[in-house]
């Protein structure tokens, strides 16, 4: 590993050797920072009691900005140049705790597994039946929504190496044709059916988003990498336009509301005579819902990744991979590298659309501004972050990129720091920036760069990310 | 020699723009023999691979593939995948292309992937458990172990294939192609950048995958050690245009060979041109 982290370390740069090098390197870093933060930082403009423009000037927050970036850089460049000395990491396991972690690893999965299905309950032991709703919903359904969609996407992206910026198109089909068949077709047709609405519609949304994968991905399939990568943004785009504009079908920008909630397997959520608490003799509280809608959204994912899982170690998913590695090669051993691409492309627009018809449910309420391209860039940032085509890696970055913004809300001690007047959400997405800023530099190849083969004789042996390809369309 | 050859290439033609890379050229590879197309550099001979294996399309001219059964391949009509799944042509690069993120059996199985997937049911039947795929799968581990035993990668069958030395490589991306269940193997200079000895091991590889696997060998190779020892018919191409044809030793003696590779004396040369017919 740290050979390959070495290599990374001289492809950004010369490492040149020596702390005044490194100095050098960090003022002209601090130098950068001190001219984009000018017309950045310097001046804060406010209006005063005449409606006047005023100028606030800032230079302390520009000599912090400097400072930071200066001493930020420091380190980075001495630490670069310690390590292509052969200084080794900084932080390295200790070789005593290694067979440790090997032995810990197959009860991984099941470990983490377990504690996702306790969460409800040691959130409710915890904060009690009020409190922990935020848990629940903001934490563990905000969490999971994004964990499907990044898995999902990471078999486009991190599996079959296809760049797709349009991501979230799918997830709108999936929301809109669940929104539309529970409020307008059921009704209009089956309306006994109405309880059974989200039950029925899950699986038709995921087919219809798949569907639409298929026939985006038939035209845009023959482009490759930047190509591809614009066109499947345009097409994100022009979904969202088309819901916006076409107000017969999406009522546009006014969004449809009243999108029934799922059931429990026809027991709706309410406090009616047959609703779920009477059912099974409890007392009505909302938070019955909730706990179902996390571990609906936790069933849902658990069976992305167990898909995902299955189909790695099957011949469609070993193509997907080599796809990735070399489309020519592919096509020289006799793959059909345009079924082989929809393939990926439709089954990860199905996953897309089944967490979309879940969001649509969860909300009760759907307009085409929760399909922007910021949610794309998102659901990309988390696969990318997570290292791609690593489901632990995705899961991870998803925790840190949607909890760690919520969890910002929650640092009250900071005002202890900084003083009464600090509101630290209104910094999250600047350290949301600096986090990402640090995880690239730490590891440009996503937190978990290593690949899992899928095969093997003697030994499973974790394949080092500085192999594996990134695709390119 | 069997009447009917496995792969004929008729009046193949190939231009791209004004420049004409293969022209007019026509000539039969034979099953069970291993066929050399040698030349100067630029000479033409990665274009009538890339035509022959569907990774151009040829301009003008028809390659037939018989195989055994008798049945007919237009390989000019085929796209490039189904030249290698139907008509069974194989082919390696002239530049190394593994899936160099893959490991080694990895590399091999993802070569068996038309087969495979059929056992699997189009996936269907292998998500849900049922049907031969498990048998096949095996089946596939196999095969691989046979290719990795006689390429001399067995114990290198859980690393990456970009963790391989060159020479590895190389005979990686021959049992790869030879996963495919090939009746006719493409080699794009196989030899390239191998030392002496992996050359002479090269060469038996080359002889048992004739003899023991019974599969044809087209190879383009600038290594005349490797094309003398063991070709048994050499084709000599030059500016795209087929020069000599016939036995190394034929091809050796003949001076329209020479001359193409070593040039002529000066007083000669308008004999030659005459010869040569310019």
């Amino acid at each position: 590993m740290a050979k390959v982290d070495n290599r990374i370390v001289e492809q950004s740069g010369p490492v040149q050797s020596g702390p005044m090098a490194a100095l050098k390197e960090a003022a002209f870093a601090g130098l950068i920072t001190f001219g984009l933060s000018i017309p950045i930082i310097a001046y804060g403009t406010r209006q005063d009691i005449n409606n006047r423009l005023v100028l606030d000037a800032r230079w302390d927050a520009v000599a912090w900005a400097v400072a930071i970036v200066f001493i930020g850089r420091l380190l980075v460049t001495l630490n670069a140049q310690r390590r292509a000395a052969g200084g080794g990491k900084l932080m390295r396991v200790p070789q005593a705790l290694q067979p440790l972690l090997g032995r810990l690893k197959p009860v991984l999965a099941p470990l983490a597994i377990g504690f996702l299905f306790a969460f409800p309950v040691i959130s409710l032991l915890l904060s009690g039946w009020q409190g922990s709703t935020k848990w629940i919903d903001n934490f563990g359904v905000q969490i999971l929504i994004y964990v499907m969609l990044g898995w999902g996407l990471n078999i486009v992206v991190g599996l079959a190496g296809l760049l797709d910026l349009g991501y979230v198109a799918f997830y709108a089909v999936g929301a809109y044709s669940y929104a539309l068949f529970a409020t307008k077709v059921i009704p209009a047709t089956y309306p006994a059916l109405g309880v059974w609405a989200f039950w029925i519609c899950l699986p038709v949304a995921g087919i219809l988003a798949a569907f639409w994968g298929i026939l985006l991905g038939f035209p845009v399939l023959r482009l490759r990498g930047d190509y591809l990568a614009i066109v499947t943004l345009a097409f994100g785009e022009m979904i969202r336009l088309v819901l916006i504009n076409w107000t017969d079908f999406s009522q546009g920008y006014a969004g449809i509301s009243g999108i029934p909630r799922p059931s429990f397997f026809g027991i709706p959520f309410n406090a009616s005579d047959n609703g779920f608490a009477a059912t099974f003799g409890l007392e009505f509280t909302p938070i019955y819902r909730t706990i179902f809608l996390y571990y609906l959204i936790l069933v849902l994912a658990l069976l992305t990744a167990f898909v995902t899982i299955r189909l790695r170690r099957m011949p469609v998913g070993r193509a997907w991979e080599a796809l990735r590695e070399d489309e020519i090669a592919c096509r020289s051993l006799g793959i059909n590298t345009t079924t082989t691409k929809l393939t990926a492309f439709s089954l990860g627009a199905g996953f897309g659309g089944i967490a979309g018809a879940f969001f649509a449910a969860k909300q009760g309420f759907i307009s085409p501004e929760s399909f922007t391209f910021m949610e794309s860039a998102v659901i990309l940032a988390i696969v990318v972050l997570g290292g791609m085509g690593s489901l632990w890696g995705v899961a991870i970055a998803a925790v840190v990129m949607i909890g760690g913004p919520e969890l910002m809300r929650e640092m009250e001690f900071t005002k202890a720091i900084f003083g009464k007047d600090f509101d630290p959400t209104q910094y999250r997405m600047l350290i949301f920036g600096l986090a990402m800023v640090v995880i690239m530099i730490w590891k440009p190849r996503g937190l978990i760069s290593t690949r899992e083969p899928t095969a093997f004789l003697k030994q499973s042996k974790a394949v080092s990310g500085s192999h594996v390809k990134e695709g390119h369309g | 020699m069997s009447t009917q050859p496995l792969l004929k290439v008729e009046h193949l033609t190939m231009r791209f723009g004004g420049l004409v890379a293969v022209n007019d050229l026509s000539f039969d590879v034979h099953k069970g023999e291993i066929t050399a197309l040698i030349g100067p550099n630029g000479a033409g001979k990665t274009t009538v691979f890339n035509c022959i294996t569907g990774f151009y399309k040829p301009t003008e001219g028809m390659m037939t593939l018989t195989q055994a059964d008798g049945r007919h391949y237009l390989l000019e009509r085929m796209p490039d995948f189904r030249i290698a799944a139907e008509a069974k042509v194989a082919r390696t690069f002239q530049n190394i292309r593994l899936f160099t993120g893959m490991t080694v059996l990895e590399n091999l199985l993802v070569a068996q992937h038309n087969v495979l997937m059929k056992a699997s049911g189009y996936t269907i039947m292998g998500l849900l458990g049922i049907g031969g795929y498990k048998a096949a799968s095996a089946a596939s581990v196999e095969k691989a172990k046979y290719w990795l035993e006689k390429t001399r990668l067995t114990d290198r069958a859980d690393d990456p294939a970009g963790d391989l030395p060159y020479g590895d490589q190389r005979r990686l991306e021959i049992a790869r192609a030879m996963c495919t269940d090939p009746l006719l193997l493409c080699l794009d200079e196989p030899a390239a950048g191998l030392n002496p000895r992996e050359s002479l091991e090269l060469n038996t590889l080359l002889r048992s995958i004739r003899q023991d696997d019974g599969v044809s060998v087209l190879l383009i190779e600038h290594d005349m050690s490797v094309v003398m020892e063991i070709s048994d018919h050499v084709v000599v191409l030059d500016y795209g245009t087929k020069i000599s044809d016939g036995t190394p030793s034929h091809v050796q003696n003949d001076p329209k060979v020479i001359a193409a590779y070593l040039g002529v004396e000066d007083e000669e040369v308008e004999a030659v041109e005459a010869e040569v017919g310019l």
